[in-house]
């Protein structure tokens, strides 16, 4: 099972600094909205980061930062060294073309809240797309490697149904092998169980912890305290576009510091 | 759960047998309907003016059936495939981020949809009025020409004479392709527009190119709303052929058709012929669309072929299931 989860790039460059994920002071508005008022974050290679926070306080707004599916205002996010959507040179910042975004995007995998899944395609066709199309895979190869991913979320036996006849639970873990499928570095998870019925998000969240275990660097927005606390290496808070605290997730359950971190917490416990 | 045990422990009751509601209304209907039709076929038969048998003596005769493959299903074939690709090219236009494709996309449509096709044909059919050549080269050479004291300065690449180029049939097709990319382009941006966002999204996360989204991700769900309205274009399309005769194309049905009863004076079975060539080609197309609406319902028909499968499992066990949710 756990030789074909993480892949061979996850550790190598990331390996001086130890940092997949460096934010700083990230800024982000929607015309005079702002909804992300300087954001400073770091995830370690290999770590489980989990985003907790009231709704609209700029959760997702900060993921789809992370793969440049948002434009920031200010600041720098570095992935694995790199830095995302801008190229720093002579002192300036140019924007990357839209090719190079991409190519970028490509090692980081995204799940949704919604799934997204391509609801005309199978969900082996889901998994095979992007390495076919984008990474250029051989048909042959991308098709085996998507069909253990399949079998790993345990859903070898519905490789040919389309997401419509799948239930929630399923087409989510469809999700999460399509993302897995083009070997990411980096996991974002989006709040993956806020759709689910109550019975379908243990599955889910198994499969994320047998990632988390196989040593995936993942930032997951989450409601599910258990899971953070069990899973979780960081838990960081947001309230109104900055973070209001962050720590060692069992110890900020346990005993938050912050006003604002009780609140939320005795809400969602 | 406990109310599934219950079904299946308690015993099946009788079928129902009732007396059916009556529906004297409808009886009345049909019998009016019925003198109506007897009516109909009464003129059919009698009226000597629809000349049948000399209608039936014509319309199959070898300029007919030219014309009806060359400048009907021809020219259909044709103007459609040259407007639905020119009119993704526009609906893309008319969506992209650049200000200056949106407007050219916005100018062509407002102008093709706002000319009625009647005079845009005519309008095609006599452009040789305008030039006896065209030609490509640099735009107001010889006016620049002179600008620089150059007498007569033409800067031109290559050419035709337009009556070689623009002969009635491609008057007519470049008429009629044109028009129909700006109403296609209508039906693509509408199509593409219900697509829901987030399949983009999810496309860009695996770092797919803007084309490949459009191509693989977008344009195939885009097509269950697309094709409906582009099955209506295209039954609409071969009947505007007929207004070819305006451009003129000779090598036409209607044209034909027309020139047989103008010539024999025999007008009216000619124009019935016409209606009876053109009701017969457009159920050929009404057939077409649904076998492609059918493809392209792929991954939504299925789901309902899925759920009607269940419902009648359900039904056949009594109302037991639960299969529907998990699995
Ligand atoms: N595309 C957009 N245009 C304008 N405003 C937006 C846009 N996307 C998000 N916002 C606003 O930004 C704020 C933060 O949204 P975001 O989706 O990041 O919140 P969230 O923390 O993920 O909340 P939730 O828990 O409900 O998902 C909200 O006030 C929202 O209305
Ligand atoms: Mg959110």
């Amino acid at each position: 099972m756990s030789e074909l989860t993480v892949p061979s790039q996850a550790t190598a460059p990331a390996a001086e600094s130890g940092l997949m994920v460096q934010a700083e002071q990230v800024h982000k508005s929607f015309g005079h909205l702002e909804v992300l008022k300087g954001i400073d974050l770091e995830v370690r290679s290999g770590e489980v980061c989990c985003l907790l926070g009231p709704s609209g306080s700029g959760k997702s707004t900060f993921l789809r930062c992370i793969n440049h599916l948002e434009k920031i205002n200010a600041g720098r996010i570095r992935v694995d060294g790199e830095l995302i959507g801008y190229r720093e040179h002579g002192g300036k910042l140019h924007e990357l073309r839209q090719k190079e975004v991409a190519a970028q995007r490509r090692s980081i995998g995204m799940v949704f809240q919604r799934f997204n899944l391509f609801p005309h395609m199978t969900a082996l066709e889901n998994v095979i797309e992007a390495p076919v199309r984008v990474k250029r895979e051989p048909k042959a190869a991308a098709r085996e490697r998507a069909e253990a991913l399949l079998a790993r979320v345990g859903l070898g036996d519905k490789m040919g149904n389309y997401p419509g006849q799948l239930s929630g639970g399923q087409q989510q873990r469809v999700a999460i092998a399509r993302a897995l499928a083009m070997q990411p570095k980096l996991m974002l998870f989006d709040e993956p169980t806020s759709a689910l019925d109550p019975e379908l998000v243990g599955e889910v969240l198994d499969v994320m912890k047998d990632l988390a275990r196989d040593g995936m660097t993942m930032i997951v927005v989450t409601h599910e305290i258990g899971f953070a606390r069990e899973v979780g290496d960081s838990l960081v808070f947001m309230d109104g576009g900055v973070v209001v605290e962050q720590g060692n997730p069992r110890e900020v359950i346990a005993n938050p510091q912050h006003d604002r971190t009780k609140a939320f917490l005795a809400k969602v416990l | 759960m406990k109310s599934e045990e219950a079904t299946t422990v308690r015993a099946r009751p009788e079928p129902i047998k009732a007396v059916p509601v009556r529906h004297p209304g409808r009886w009345i209907t049909v019998a009016v309907l019925a003198v109506l039709a007897a009516m109909f076929v009464h003129v059919l038969v009698t009226n000597k003016a629809f000349n049948w048998s000399f209608m039936v003596d014509k319309m199959f005769r070898p300029p007919i059936i030219e014309g009806l493959l060359r400048g009907t299903v021809l020219m259909t074939v044709l103007a459609m495939l040259i407007g639905v690709t020119l009119g993704v090219l526009i609906a893309i236009m008319r969506l992209s981020d650049n200000p200056i494709l949106r407007g050219v996309g916005w100018l062509y449509t407002w102008f093709f949809r706002a000319v009625p096709r009647l005079v845009l044909l005519a309008v095609f059919g006599n452009i040789g009025i305008l030039w006896s050549r065209i030609e490509f080269g640099v735009p107001f050479d010889t006016q620049l020409g002179q600008l620089f004291g150059i007498d007569n300065l033409q800067l031109r690449l290559f050419g035709f004479s337009s009556r070689d180029i623009l002969t009635g049939f491609m008057a007519g097709l470049l008429g009629l392709a044109l028009s129909e990319a700006a109403y296609m382009a209508e039906i693509v941006r509408a199509g593409i527009q219900s697509v829901d966002g987030g399949q983009t999204e999810a496309a860009q996360a695996l770092g797919m190119s803007r084309g490949q989204l459009l191509r693989r991700v977008v344009l195939p769900q885009a097509m269950r709303v697309i094709i409906p309205p582009t099955g209506n274009e295209t039954i609409a399309m071969l009947k505007d052929t007929s207004l070819l005769l305006y451009v003129p194309v000779s090598v036409e049905l209607f044209f034909q058709l027309d020139a047989v009863g103008k010539r024999t004076f025999q007008i009216f079975p000619m124009y019935v012929a016409a209606c009876l060539w053109y009701l017969f080609l457009t159920s050929i197309l009404l057939a077409g669309q649904y076998f492609l609406e059918r493809h392209f319902g792929k991954g939504y028909d299925q789901t309902q072929r899925a759920r009607d499968r269940l419902r009648t499992i359900t039904a056949e066990q009594g109302g037991g299931g639960g299969q529907g949710a998990a699995g």
